[in-house]
């Protein structure tokens, strides 16, 4: 029987020997990965905005400014498949924690995207923002403070969120320097099985859950953050007098 | 108009230049404004009184000259112009309210983000101090007539509410001069007469005013003086009397033709 032979084929990848825990050890390391690269990879990313966008506004930081152009450039330049072998094998080549080294990687290369989007996130605030909070006599740092960086985060949510999903997907590539994340599990199970079709399916739906998942958290934290004064029917708190 | 003063101008302007790369939008600027006084600035576009109001709170960096305000030379690379600005507040023609905080909010934000350190020294709570601030707030509120607006956020204002709030969120740092920025220039027609009833107000207090405006109504019975600034200089200076009626400088004469 054609279902028959499925389910041996299913029972085969995931069943047989306790294979499922594998995919979750994968997956395990694959969130892993890319949560403490989304940590590294938002902190670079919005520190080198700040720092471009004060850089620009004020003429000071001039420095850091111009290593935040040469970071940007060479690693939006670059294949993260090398970024990834160079920091493995060269960089941190007797480390053996791979995790770490994916982890850092993607931080790395994700805080150059961050960083660009964090930066039209800045420019989309007014000048005017800056100039009235100066005038009263703020400093550049209170004034970034209360006035824009709440701003630029409003606006530059969307494809933030999207950077995050993105990078969970991005990171089955450590598979290639042989870390065990959810997308190298299907080859791992195939060389004992001879068989692709489930573990790739499985493998995939998996991606997809937690891509969905992701989607709908990040939504509803969206809806949050982003609502303008507007959609509060223009009263702080919706308190309507 | 009486000064009150001893005698020293609250600012001292000398021979301010800026220039935007081979530019020269102003060409040796001098002027003493005293205390009270009520200087109205005007002159066509690009005659750099924007440039020359804006110099005056160091938004833009003179290139050269001097302006002693409250006997400091603010263009001192040395000295903290933030200290200097919390005595010069500022309108501006865009009105540039804090679009992510609520009009009170607005109001408050500058008081209590600089003055809270001292208010902790001083032994007063957060909270205290914050009520404080409110009190502040809602009385200057009142005064501009808007004590019902306190909880919206700046989108949902007409302009001419936007601009009142803008010079109420100036006063609440009990400055010493206003600089207004052609305060009513992005107003409909019909909002400008609220702002400008609420300048002259400010202006019967007492309050030192500089006014970069194209509203020569104002100028004629608000204005102590009235500057013409034409090519980066100020090319006449007078009472408004004599400044509307009998000008000396033929680009002036022109310039209140092609207006009047």
């Amino acid at each position: 029987m054609f279902f028959e032979n499925l389910w041996k084929r299913f029972a085969r990848a995931f069943i047989e020997q306790n294979r499922w825990q594998m995919y979750l050890e994968g997956l395990g390391n694959t969130l892993l990965i890319a949560l403490i690269a989304t940590v590294i990879g938002t902190t670079i990313g919005v520190i080198f905005a700040m720092t471009k966008y004060i850089n620009r506004k004020t003429g000071k930081l001039k420095i850091l400014s111009k290593i935040a152009d040469v970071y940007i450039t060479i690693i939006r330049g670059t294949p993260v498949v090398l970024q990834l072998m160079i920091l493995y094998f060269i960089v941190f080549s007797g480390w053996d924690n791979g995790i770490m080294i994916g982890a850092i990687t993607f931080g790395i290369n994700s805080g150059a995207y961050v960083a660009e989007i964090a930066r039209a996130g800045f420019e989309s605030v007014d000048d005017g923002q800056m100039e009235a909070g100066r005038s009263l006599g703020m400093s550049t740092a209170q004034t970034m403070w209360h006035i824009i960086i709440p701003q630029a985060v409003r606006n530059c949510l969307p494809p933030l969120f999207n950077e995050f999903i993105t990078l969970v997907k991005e990171t089955a590539i450590v598979g290639y320097v042989g870390i065990m994340d959810l997308g190298k599990i299907p080859g791992l199970i195939q060389s004992r099985t001879f068989d692709y079709l489930f573990p790739l399916l499985i493998a995939a739906i998996l991606y997809l859950a937690v891509v969905m998942v992701l989607t709908k958290i990040l939504h509803i934290l969206e809806k949050r953050f982003s609502k303008t004064d507007r959609d509060r029917g223009g009263v702080k708190n919706g308190k309507h007098k | 108009m009486e000064n009150t003063n001893n005698g020293a101008p609250l600012i001292q302007v000398r021979n301010l230049k800026k220039a935007f790369g081979e530019l020269n939008v102003l060409d040796g600027v001098s002027i003493d404004i005293k205390k009270g006084e009520r200087v109205v600035v005007i002159g066509p576009s690009g005659s750099g009184k924007s440039t020359f109001l804006r110099c005056l709170n160091c938004l833009e960096s003179a290139t050269g000259g001097e302006i002693i305000f409250q006997g400091t030379n603010l263009l001192d690379p040395k000295v903290n112009i933030n200290l200097h600005r919390q005595h010069m507040g500022m309108v501006f023609q865009q009105f540039n309210l804090f679009n992510n905080k609520s009009v009170i909010e607005n109001i408050m934000l500058a008081p209590m983000t600089i003055y809270g350190k001292k208010a902790k020294q001083e032994g007063k709570s957060k909270k205290e101090f914050e009520a404080e601030c409110r009190e502040n707030a809602i009385s200057l509120l009142r005064r501009i007539g808007l004590e019902d607006k306190a909880d919206v956020y700046p989108s949902t204002l007409s302009g001419g509410q936007k601009q009142r709030v803008a010079i109420a969120r100036a006063l609440a740092m009990n400055p010493e001069v206003m600089l207004f920025d052609e305060p009513t220039s992005a107003l409909d027609p019909e909002m400008v007469g609220e702002v400008l009833e609420l300048m002259k107000e400010l202006a019967q207090e007492g309050m030192t005013m500089v006014v970069v405006t194209h509203e020569m109504g104002f100028a004629r019975e608000v204005a102590d003086r009235v500057l013409f600034m034409c090519d980066g200089v100020i090319a006449e200076e007078a009472e408004p009397e004599k400044f509307f009626t009998s000008p000396e400088n033929p680009r002036l004469r022109q310039f209140l033709q092609s207006i009047l």
